[in-house]
């Protein structure tokens, strides 16, 4: 049956209009222009000269040595790559680990509560990214609230090196994108029927059982969401690496973001760019397609 | 009847939960306590005092990257959440249609694409166009915000529209209502949460926003977590606490008023 609001073609097309022509102007059609640049020479002075070049493509994986001009690879880039893919997959298991729970937790509150709950895991999402990383530096570095409550029990002498490693973006990460996780997860559940578990429980099964074959799959594309919500954004992470990583533990964009300041080398920015985008576009890939053929075994 | 066995139980799961509200709320509520210290430090206790307050609100920059944000934020979030309600409309209550893909990948690219590239590519797609036009406005910030807080705002939207029953809508229309008027009538009522959480998160996302933002301004153009970033590189006192702790409580503020609203709605 058509439907009463968007049923012609023209009708759809006018009401996709403002947010494709937003899209494309400020978000899609830029990424062609990158594209360009990665093919360009850098200029002096930042931006590019006009030239044709594959030297930037290059530089993402391989260097030439000043003197010799001897190709080797670029370990400072594949270093950062590694961190960037390792830490992005830890954060966003450690986010289902603690987000999943949490989700189910408040979808089974009675209905009036679990507004309040929402509410609490809203609250911190409302605050500014950039606090909440500020707040886990507080916590962490050396003179930090950790560090003291450590050495006043005496459990310690020294203070505990966290700030600066890549325990502290992990832990910075999994604390800022967590409600990315929650947010979805609950979304998917709050409808879920209990009925259905308790039939689960009728045919005896565990409450194991209930939860991997009744309420996992049902509450799948919220995970699904909520995994690409907190992954996505981790890889291409830049302040919560830059406030606590402090310039040692680069990752991807803050790699990306010297390109463009310091080191002057816009088409090298430009083509390291692309290739975290293509990360990130295989890993989507992947994604979709494990969740795809699970749909399909599950038939 | 009394329920012996709790159906919705899983072991483990509320522990894992009130742990998890501790680990959101510690640093948080740490924060808080050291803007109001008197002295200079953020992790040593000198005694209760506003003069990190006092400094903030007297410091001429602090005004003026707070109220950038605050119009950047809500130009976006309205610009957003208004393109948003008509594509979910658009992509919900149709038929699949040629097309279909591209724009789905369009309005969830920039959840896909990492927010450095994007930042990256604006910055200079946008320094040409100032180049070209010599305008150097908010107006750039406004857009590239808007662009990525379309997906934010869609998202809760289009949930809301399809979990409606579309047998009202469609009596609706079977009583010769017009589309407008189904919509108005009929589905704009039951939107309402959808809408309001979509500019929620819209607006939140562009309050949020330091890389994009810190890529597209231009001089002097600094947004409060810009400002902030900005900072943290120097010496830092409780005033960043100060702020903080005002922007958290705007934020508290506004999702408390936000949840009564939708409260009374239902």
């Amino acid at each position: 049956m058509p439907d009463p609001i968007s049923s012609t073609a023209r009708t759809r097309a006018a009401l996709l209009a403002p947010a494709m022509a937003i899209l494309i102007f400020a978000a899609a059609g830029p990424l062609v222009i990158v594209l360009i640049y990665s093919f360009l020479t850098p200029g002096d002075y930042g931006g590019v000269v006009w030239d044709f070049s594959t030297d930037a493509w290059f530089g993402v994986l391989a260097e030439r040595d000043f003197f010799t001009e001897e190709l080797s690879w670029a370990d400072a880039h594949l270093t950062v790559f590694w961190r960037s893919i390792k830490l992005s997959l830890l954060t966003a298991l450690l986010s289902f680990i603690f987000g999943f729970p949490t989700a189910y937790f408040i979808a089974t509150r009675p209905r009036r509560s679990r507004d309040i709950w929402m509410l609490l895991v809203m609250i911190p999402f409302w605050t500014n990214l950039l606090i909440r990383t500020f707040a886990i530096m507080e916590l962490i570095r050396n003179e930090g609230t950790i560090n003291t409550v450590l050495i006043a029990m005496g459990l310690v002498t020294q203070p505990v090196q966290m700030l600066y490693t890549e325990f502290s973006l992990l832990l910075g990460m999994t604390y800022v994108y967590l409600p990315l996780m929650i947010l979805p997860i609950y979304a998917s559940m709050e409808r879920f029927d209990f009925k259905l578990v308790e039939a689960g429980y009728d045919l005896y099964a565990t409450r194991w059982q209930v939860l991997r074959r009744v309420i996992l799959p049902i509450v799948k594309p919220g995970i699904v969401a909520g995994s690409i919500l907190v992954f996505v954004p981790c890889l291409g992470a830049y302040v919560t690496p830059r406030v606590l990583g402090g310039g040692k533990q680069l990752m991807l964009g803050n790699l990306i973001e010297l390109q463009f300041g310091q080191l002057r080398n816009w088409p090298l920015g430009a083509a390291l760019s692309l290739t975290l985008l293509v990360i990130v576009m295989v890993a989507l890939i992947f994604y979709v397609r494990t969740v795809g053929t699970e749909e399909r075994s599950h038939g | 009847m009394a329920k012996a066995f709790d159906v919705t139980r899983q072991p483990g799961f509320t522990a894992v939960a009130i742990a998890c509200f501790v680990m959101l709320y510690l640093p948080i509520v740490l924060l808080v306590a050291y803007s109001f210290n008197a002295g200079q430090s953020i992790s040593q206790w000198e005694g209760f005092s506003f003069r990190w307050y006092v400094s903030a609100w007297d410091n001429e920059q602090i005004q003026a990257a707070t109220i950038r944000s605050v119009v950047i934020a809500l130009g976006a979030s309205i610009i957003a959440t208004s393109a948003a309600v008509l594509a979910a409309l658009a992509t919900t209550r149709t038929t699949p249609w040629k097309g279909q893909t591209v724009a789905f990948a369009l309005i969830n690219q920039p959840l896909m694409v990492p927010e450095i590239v994007t930042a990256v590519s604006l910055l200079i797609f946008f320094s040409m166009i100032k180049v070209w036009t010599g305008y150097t406005g908010l107006w750039y910030l406004v857009i590239a915000h808007s662009a990525f807080c379309i997906p934010f705002a869609y998202m809760p939207i289009r949930a809301r529209l399809q979990g409606m029953d579309l047998s009202l809508e469609q009596a609706g229309a079977d009583l010769y209502g017009t589309p407008v008027k189904v919509f108005r009538t009929i589905t704009l009522p039951q939107l309402w949460p959808g809408i309001l959480a979509g500019a929620m998160l819209a607006f939140v996302i562009s309050l949020d926003d330091v890389v994009i933002t810190e890529f597209v301004k231009s001089a002097g153009q600094d947004t409060l977590p810009t400002y902030m970033l900005g900072q943290l590189r120097r010496n830092i006192t409780p005033e960043i606490n100060a702020i903080s702790t005002a922007l958290l409580a705007i934020s508290v503020l506004l999702v408390t008023a936000f949840f009564f609203m939708s409260r009374t709605r239902k």
